[in-house]
C-alpha cells in the first residue's frame, strides 16, 4: 500500500486512464483502419458481407488507382507477356495497362491548392490579427464581427453567386480561383484564432525591441512571430484540413484542369460499378500529407514557448 | 551620454492624468531617481522619454534635440522593464546581443562577444549565457534585462524598478554595482523606484512624484532634510516621519502640524509618552510610544531597556512645521 500523493496518480488511476485513452483511440481509428484494409482487398472481398477481416491482401486497388487499363483479346494477351508485377495483376481481368490515371494530377492539384491557400490564409491572417491585436483600428469590433460573419452560414449557401462570379472572372477551374476561395473561407478562422494567440503575447517584448533599436516591423518578425509559432502552427493545421477535405466547391467549380482529389476519388469506376479498393487506396494516400503536416507541427502545438519570461 | 530636458510634459489615459505638467532637467551624468507610490506617474514618465508613449503636450529634449516625433530607436535610449521582457525564444547571449545587432548599431561580431562577456561578468551570469531565457530564475532574468541595457552606450538609461524582484542580498550588491557602473561610465540614468533605500543610496537627484505631478526635485539630502510637504517628508526615512498636532508639545509653534523624524525626538524632558513596545532590529531599536493617543516612533540606544507601560518624556529637536493642508511652513 503506497501513500497518498497529489502529484503522482495511483496505479489504479493510471490503469483506468490508460484503458479509457486506448478505448477512445480504437473507436476513432476503426474507420481509418477500415479504409486502410479495404485498399488491400480484392473488389469481391471489399463488398462481401459479413465484412472480411482476414483476407488475401492484393495491390489491385493501388494499381487501379494509378493506372488506366483496357480489355484486350486473348491473342493480344498471349502475344504480349506481362511487363511487370502491376501488369500481372490486371491480366486476371484480361486487361492491360495503357497509361497513368488522373489521380497523380488530381493529387498534385490538392497539394497546390491546399498548401497554397493555407499559406495565403496564414500570411494575411497573421498580419491582420497583429493589426487588430496591437493597433487602434477604427471600428475594430465591427470589422472583426464582419470577418466572422462569413462563417455564420455554410459556405455552400453562397455557391451560386460564387459560381457566377468565378465564371465571369475566368477563375472557374483554375488553381488561383480555388486558392482564393479557400483563403476567403479560412481567413476569418485564421484572423480570430491568431488574434487570440497574439493577444497572449505581452506587448513588452515588442516595446523592448523598439527600444533596442528595431522598427515596428522588425520587432514583429523577430520577436512576435517566433512566439506566435504555436498559434500559427495550429491555425495552419485547421486551414489545411479544411482546404484539403473541401468537397462541395471542388465539385462545383473544378473539372478538367484544377480538380482536386476529393471530387475525383469517389468517381473511380471499375468493373461493374465503383472500384471500392481503388477508392480506399486513394483515400489512404490522400490522408498522408495532412498526417505528415500535423506530425511536423505537433512539437509546436505541445510547446508553450512564451511561458514564464514576463512577470505578470 | 546626454542631458535630458522635460518641459511641461503631460499624458492622460482617458480621464486619468498619468503625468501632469512635469518639467525637469536630468543633467548629463546624473543618476536621477523618480520616487513615488504606485500610480504616481513614474513609469509613464519613463515611457514618454523613451517614445513608447506619445506626449499629449510638452517637449522632451535629448542632447538638445527635440525628440517629439522620433521613434524609440531614433532616440537612442536603453530601458530596463519592470517585467524583464526577455525574448523567450532566445538564449541569454542572444538576448544580450540583440540590441547590438540592431540595424542602428550593427556592431561587429567580435565586439558583440566582448561586450556580452564583459556585462555577463558584471552581472554574475557568465555561466548562464547559453541558457534559454525561460530557464532562468526571476533574479537571473532581471539581471539579464539590466545587462541588455548595459551592453549599449545610449544617451540615457531608463530603469523601471529593475531591482524590485531580487532578493535582499542581490539587491544590495546590484545597487552598489549599478551605482559604480553609472559613475565609471559617466552615464545619465533615470531610475524609477518606490524603494527609498535605493533612492537615497544611488541618486544624485531625487524627483518625488504625486498623482502625476513633480512635487519636489533635489539632492537626496535636500529632499530628506527640507521636504516641501508632508507627502514628500513621508516618502523618505525609515521609520517614517511622525506627523503630529503641534499642540502636543509645549512652546511656540510655526504651524499646526509638526513633523518629527525618529532621530529628531529627544528623550528626557517635555511631554509625557507611554512605551507601547520596543522593536530590537540589531543595529537599532525602535521605540513605539503613545503620546496622548497619537502613535509616535523614535529610535533609542540599542542597549537600553524600555518595558511596555513605562512613561518617558520627549521633546522635539529641529522640527519641521506644516500647515493644515500639509505644505511646509518653516
Amino acid at each position: 500500500m503506497s501513500s497518498f500523493s497529489v502529484t503522482e496518480p495511483s496505479n489504479r488511476s493510471k490503469w483506468i486512464a490508460g484503458f479509457l485513452v486506448i478505448t477512445y483511440a480504437l473507436i476513432t481509428m476503426i474507420p481509418l483502419v477500415w479504409i486502410l484494409l479495404t485498399g488491400f482487398k480484392s473488389p469481391a472481398d471489399a463488398i462481401s458481407y459479413p465484412p472480411k477481416v482476414v483476407f488475401d491482401p492484393t495491390l489491385e486497388g493501388y494499381v487501379n488507382l494509378f493506372t488506366t487499363r483496357t480489355r484486350q483479346t486473348q491473342e493480344f494477351l498471349e502475344a504480349n507477356p506481362p511487363q511487370n508485377w502491376a501488369d500481372e495483376i490486371v491480366r486476371q481481368y484480361d486487361m492491360v495497362i495503357v497509361g497513368p490515371s488522373k489521380f497523380g494530377e488530381r493529387f498534385m492539384n490538392s497539394v497546390i491548392i491546399g498548401f497554397g491557400s493555407t499559406f495565403l490564409s496564414i500570411f494575411l491572417g497573421t498580419l491582420a490579427a497583429y493589426a487588430f491585436s496591437r493597433f487602434k483600428v477604427p471600428l475594430k469590433d465591427d470589422l472583426l464581427f464582419f470577418i466572422l460573419s462569413t462563417r455564420m452560414m455554410p459556405p455552400v449557401a453562397v455557391a451560386i453567386p460564387i459560381f457566377l462570379m468565378f465564371r465571369n472572372l475566368g477563375l472557374s477551374d483554375t488553381h488561383l480561383g480555388m486558392i482564393l476561395l479557400y483563403t476567403g473561407v479560412n481567413i476569418s478562422l485564421a484572423v480570430w484564432l491568431l488574434k487570440g494567440f497574439i493577444d497572449e503575447i505581452p506587448r513588452e517584448y515588442e516595446e523592448a525591441a523598439l527600444i533596442d533599436g528595431y522598427t515596428r516591423f522588425q520587432a514583429f518578425y523577430k520577436v512576435v512571430l517566433p512566439q506566435a509559432a504555436t498559434g500559427i502552427a495550429s491555425t495552419a493545421i485547421f486551414c489545411l484540413i479544411f482546404a484539403w477535405n473541401e468537397y462541395a466547391f471542388a465539385v462545383l467549380l473544378t473539372s478538367a484542369n484544377a480538380q482536386t482529389a476529393p471530387p475525383f476519388i469517389p468517381t473511380i469506376i471499375g468493373i461493374g460499378g465503383l472500384d471500392w479498393p481503388a477508392v480506399a487506396a486513394g483515400a489512404t494516400i490522400f490522408l498522408i500529407p495532412v498526417m505528415i503536416f500535423t506530425i511536423l507541427m505537433r512539437k509546436h502545438l505541445l510547446r508553450g514557448i512564451t511561458f514564464g519570461a514576463v512577470r505578470k | 551620454m546626454a542631458e535630458v530636458v522635460l518641459e511641461n510634459i503631460s499624458k492622460s489615459f482617458g480621464n486619468l492624468k498619468a503625468v501632469d505638467d512635469i518639467s525637469m532637467t536630468i543633467p548629463n551624468g546624473a543618476f536621477v531617481v523618480l520616487l513615488g507610490p504606485t500610480g504616481a506617474g513614474k513609469t509613464t514618465t519613463l515611457r514618454l522619454i523613451s517614445g513608447l508613449e506619445k506626449l499629449d503636450s510638452g517637449t522632451v529634449h535629448i542632447a538638445g534635440r527635440d525628440v517629439g516625433i522620433d521613434t524609440p530607436a531614433q532616440r537612442d535610449v536603453a530601458m530596463v522593464f519592470q517585467q524583464y521582457s526577455l525574448y523567450p525564444h532566445m538564449t541569454v547571449r542572444e538576448n544580450l546581443s540583440f540590441p547590438l545587432r540592431s540595424p542602428i548599431l550593427k556592431t561587429p561580431e567580435d565586439e558583440i562577444t566582448r561586450k556580452v562577456n564583459e556585462v555577463s561578468e558584471i552581472l554574475q551570469i557568465p555561466h548562464k549565457l547559453d541558457n534559454k531565457a525561460t530557464e532562468l530564475s526571476g533574479g537571473e532574468m532581471q539581471r539579464v534585462s539590466i545587462g541588455r541595457a548595459l551592453v549599449r552606450d545610449p544617451q540615457i538609461f531608463l530603469m523601471d524598478e529593475p531591482l524590485s524582484s531580487l532578493d535582499a542580498k542581490l539587491r544590495a550588491d546590484l545597487r552598489v554595482e549599478l551605482k559604480r557602473i553609472q559613475a565609471d561610465l559617466g552615464s545619465t540614468l533615470l531610475y524609477v523606484t518606490h524603494d527609498q533605500v535605493e533612492a537615497m543610496t544611488m541618486a544624485t537627484h531625487i524627483g518625488v512624484l504625486e498623482n502625476g505631478r513633480l512635487v519636489q526635485y533635489g539632492t537626496p539630502r535636500d529632499i530628506y532634510e527640507n521636504p516641501g510637504s508632508v507627502y514628500v517628508a513621508s516618502r523618505l526615512g525609515l521609520p517614517r516621519i511622525n506627523i503630529l498636532p503641534s499642540g502636543l508639545f509645549e512652546g511656540d509653534h510655526k504651524g499646526p502640524q509638526i513633523g518629527l523624524r525618529p532621530e529628531n525626538i529627544i528623550e528626557g524632558e517635555g511631554s509625557e509618552a507611554r512605551v507601547i513596545r520596543a522593536e530590537h532590529l540589531g543595529d537599532q531599536t525602535r521605540l513605539h510610544l503613545d503620546l496622548n493617543d497619537h502613535p509616535v516612533v523614535t529610535l533609542i540606544d540599542v542597549h537600553q531597556d524600555y518595558p511596555s507601560g513605562k512613561v518617558i518624556k520627549i521633546r522635539p529637536h529641529n522640527p519641521l512645521y506644516f500647515d493644515a493642508s500639509g505644505a511646509r511652513v518653516n
